[in-house]
């Protein structure tokens, strides 16, 4: 599939920073201009980072007075704690609903699919699914959302979690197909042949076999369609309506509209929306690039 | 064996076994098959034949042949929107791409600190569009912002209010979240370069920026291909960061193909002309991922599996 994945996949150490492996750009000498990018550019990752969470931290009326680099003088929480007395624990749960309620299912219906794929995929009928779902690749979500906007409104579920769960499961299917199936082609021929002639069935061969076997795959591909999920904003846009059914991106979206002028509250809006991800980073944070280079096929 | 055969595998397996399998296997494929059938498939053919017809939204649909056609095709703002989406394209492929590069090849390295950076450098990715355009708006501001906080002129710009400074504004904040993310595609493609290849070259006397040209740069091609065709194709769907950030404006500086059929369809309620864009828009993103096939000689996808 990738250079990136196949990496991820044959060292699972790999990861920025524990790698242990004779330097591949060149000699002994520093490379400077790569370390002067890199630092400059990190720079530029973290000053507006560092920005962002010191001043959600002030109170509003400090703020407009004081260096905006300089930490509080006296930080406050009053920002966190008006964001989150405007409805941010629904927002928070309308996301967490739609998003375990379509990566579960997502990625349940991709595994049988490409176990189903690599296993029986000189039949005719699988063969086509597989070179459909390659082609779904290749498809922009904005470029069907008109079309998917009717269906929703003809199903009846315009404006509830489910009319975004189910675009959500159908738009995460084609890439967790492809890298499922790439993973579960690796494993060894001659185990699936002993369960043959143990007399499993394909389906106790796929859950005591195929499933554990390439149980790091299965997180990884999880992680990267929760985090799709997570983060998405153009389905919730144009599914959803009311309030309460928002999600936290469309839900900071109208907060941001609502308060622009207090910019701390705004900031501190987009810290608690991103809060959950950033402590999943801090977590696993090996599981979490590897499944998001293992997506980077998109 | 031969029952257990891969797909790529010629010949087909014994007729006895296939038939004894292929009672359960292919059921296994179908409830991914209805969903993305249903939620993929379906609509992509339904904008096709909603391009054909007029309606609001909300009321009934009426077919209306060409109409939406001849409208959107003599629209000046097609022109515009697919010349603003190609800009938007080129310039984050031309930042993003050498800055990827560079900082790519140095994660590969040995260095000891690279830890510490790297744990930073990778939040832009995690983080939603709508959050990222939302913090840069306030940071961008030119009375509130961080440029006026601390006085310094340079900083303190209209930056989303002037139509060419909003444009750069939006391939930055793009490369701002994306190039950690290519980053790590090139730092995957720099450590798969054979070491031996780098000593024959020191053997021979060339230098760090020879090597770089004679060796990490053509071995990196196809890494340069799968990185380039991910920033070409995903620069197509750019729409949550520019909704926000600039709603297409100021004027339609930032209005790409997206936004244009979001605010057709969704604002203007004309989704007949909101259908024949996405059409475009397919049409365009199709095009343009067959080329960068082309252009690499081969499938860097299917290829890598059979080398892995």
């Amino acid at each position: 599939m990738s250079v990136t994945q196949t990496t991820t996949r044959r060292e699972p150490t790999a990861e920025p920073g524990t790698h242990r492996r004779p330097q591949g750009a060149g000699g002994e000498r520093p490379n400077w201009l790569g370390g002067a990018v890199s630092w400059l550019w990190l720079a530029v990752v973290i000053v507006p980072i560092y920005w962002i969470v010191i001043t959600s931290f002030k109170a509003q009326s400090t703020y407009y007075a004081s260096n905006p680099l300089a930490p509080p003088g006296e930080p406050t929480l009053a920002n966190y704690k008006m964001v989150i007395e405007s409805d941010f624990p629904l927002y928070f749960l309308n996301s967490l609903i739609v998003t375990i309620g379509a990566v579960v299912p997502a990625v349940a219906v991709a595994f049988m699919a490409a176990y189903a794929i690599v296993r029986g995929g000189a039949g005719r009928f699988l063969r086509g699914v597989n070179s459909l779902f390659l082609m779904g690749l290749a498809i922009p979500l904005q470029a069907t959302i008109i079309p998917v906007y009717l269906i929703i409104i003809r199903l009846h579920l315009y404006d509830s979690l489910m009319g975004l769960i189910l675009p959500s499961i159908a738009f995460a299917i084609p890439l967790s197909v492809l890298v499922l199936s790439n993973f579960i082609r690796d494993v060894p021929k001659e185990l699936f042949e002993s369960m043959r002639l143990d007399g499993a069935g394909e389906v106790k061969t796929l859950w005591r076999l195929a499933f554990p076997l390439t149980r790091p795959a299965v997180v990884t591909v999880t992680i990267y369609n929760a985090l799709t999920i997570w983060n998405g904003f153009l389905l919730p846009l144009i599914l959803t309506q009311s309030p309460d059914k928002r999600t936290l991106p469309l839900a900071l979206w109208t907060f941001q509209g609502q308060f622009s002028v207090n910019v701390p509250a705004v900031l501190a809006s987009v810290v608690l929306t991103s809060l959950p991800i950033l402590i999943l980073y801090v977590v696993g944070r090996r599981q979490l690039l590897s499944g998001l280079t293992a997506g980077f096929s998109k | 064996m031969t029952a257990f055969a891969p797909p790529a595998r010629p010949g087909p397996p014994p007729a006895a076994t296939r038939e004894a399998r292929g009672g359960v296997l292919p059921w296994l494929a179908v409830p991914a098959l209805v969903i993305f059938v249903g939620f993929g498939v379906i609509p992509l053919l339904g904008v096709l034949f909603l391009s054909f017809t007029s309606w609001d939204g909300l009321g009934e649909i009426h077919l209306s042949g060409l109409t939406s056609w001849r409208a959107v095709l003599a629209d000046p703002g097609l022109p515009h929107a697919l010349w603003v989406t190609f800009l938007v394209m080129a310039a984050s492929w031309a930042f993003q791409t050498p800055a990827s590069i560079l900082i790519g090849v140095f994660l590969a390295g040995r260095q000891r600190y690279r830890a510490v950076l790297a744990v930073l450098f990778f939040i832009p990715l995690l983080l939603s569009q709508a959050a990222i355009a939302i913090a840069y708006k306030a940071l961008l501001d030119p009375n509130f912002g961080l440029g006026a906080g601390l006085h310094i002129d340079l900083l303190s710009q209209d930056w989303l209010g002037r139509p060419v400074l909003a444009f750069s504004t939006v391939i930055f904040v793009v490369s701002w979240q994306f190039i950690p993310f290519h980053s790590l595609i090139y730092q995957g493609g720099v450590r798969q370069i054979p070491r031996s290849m780098y000593e024959a070259a020191e053997i021979d006397g060339a230098g760090r920026v020879r090597k770089f040209f004679s060796i990490t740069l053509p071995q990196l091609k196809y890494t340069i291909i799968t990185s380039s065709t991910l920033m070409v194709v995903g620069s197509l769907t750019f729409f949550d960061l520019i909704f926000v950030l600039t709603a297409g404006g100021p004027g339609d500086a930032t209005r790409v193909l997206a936004l244009d059929m979001y605010k057709r369809g969704f604002q203007a309620n004309l989704m007949g002309p909101a259908s024949a864009i996405a059409v475009i828009l397919v049409l365009v993103g199709l095009a343009l991922a067959l080329l960068l096939r082309r252009l690499g000689g081969r499938n860097p996808g299917a290829s890598q599996l059979e080398g892995a």
